[in-house]
């Protein structure tokens, strides 16, 4: 369940959510709902829900896939980009490396990936982006662009 | 995952009444919608104006599900949101479906 939510001040915000789709689902709708991601734009934030969703969706899929745990996301508006810090205390990405996210291979009927675009979409979409573990803590940072920066 | 489904002729047409195909809903998507195509149809026709955003998992759900349908009996998406339609673009998965911007005509009276 999503809590402490705070937009204080309001180029920022914080959440800290438990370890299941459903929590991650819960916690993007409070996030979107926040004062930091109003008056982006449309595709601003489509953008901004897309890559914040894959990214937590791989903290719970990947990082809590052996134990629960909890994952804190901050974001912070500069002039010209959202940045965001996903914070958790899950298992470590293979080779302390996100993955490169390859484009996905779109070939005969048979082949059809049915997975593995979530990385894609994250790089493609993001900028910045950065992991590093410290402790037990998986760091990730990655900014989206605001293309109507005021 | 509330699925709406009509029987129009040869086609089956589902209208996905969540505002959401994420990775919480993928795989219930998926069972669902290979539980309503187990009927005989021509043609499958998804109408997803009610999704407005959808994951990489549920992506994912919509590509398997077409492929269990086989290769003569294609899945035709209906309504992508702007959303929907990025995650389409981006991972080129546009190119694989047959995509219709509102409902066929002869289906806009169905259900």
């Amino acid at each position: 369940m999503a809590e402490r939510l705070s937009f204080t001040p309001p180029d920022q915000a914080r959440i800290v959510i438990g370890s299941t789709m459903l929590d991650v689902r819960a916690g993007l709708a409070d996030l979107m709902a926040c004062p930091i991601v109003q008056g982006l734009s449309a595709d601003c934030l489509s953008t901004t829900e897309i890559v914040l969703a894959e990214a937590l969706n791989n903290v719970v899929e990947h990082a809590y896939a052996r134990f629960a745990g909890e994952i804190e996301v901050e974001l912070r508006r500069d002039s010209d980009q959202l940045r965001f810090h996903i914070k958790d205390k899950g298992l470590p990405m293979p080779d302390a490396e996100p993955p490169a996210g390859y484009p996905p291979a779109v070939g005969s009927f048979d082949d059809l990936p049915e997975g593995g675009f979530g990385w894609f979409l994250i790089r493609t979409l993001s900028c910045d982006l950065a992991y590093r573990r410290e402790g037990d803590l998986n760091l990730l940072s990655f900014g989206v662009v605001l293309d109507n920066a005021a | 995952m509330n699925l709406d489904t009509t029987h129009e002729g040869e086609i089956i047409l589902i209208r996905v009444m969540d505002d959401r195909i994420d990775a919480a809903s993928a795989i219930q998507f998926k069972e669902r919608m290979r539980e309503i195509v187990a009927v005989p149809s021509l043609r499958v026709v998804l109408d997803m104006s009610n999704v407005g955003f959808l994951d990489s998992s549920g992506l994912g759900a919509v590509v398997a599900v077409m492929k269990a349908l086989g290769p003569l009996r294609r899945l035709e998406l209906s309504g992508l949101t702007p959303t929907v339609e990025k995650v389409f673009r981006l991972t080129r998965m546009d190119s694989v479906f047959t995509i219709h911007k509102t409902l066929p005509a002869d289906l806009r009276r169905a259900g």
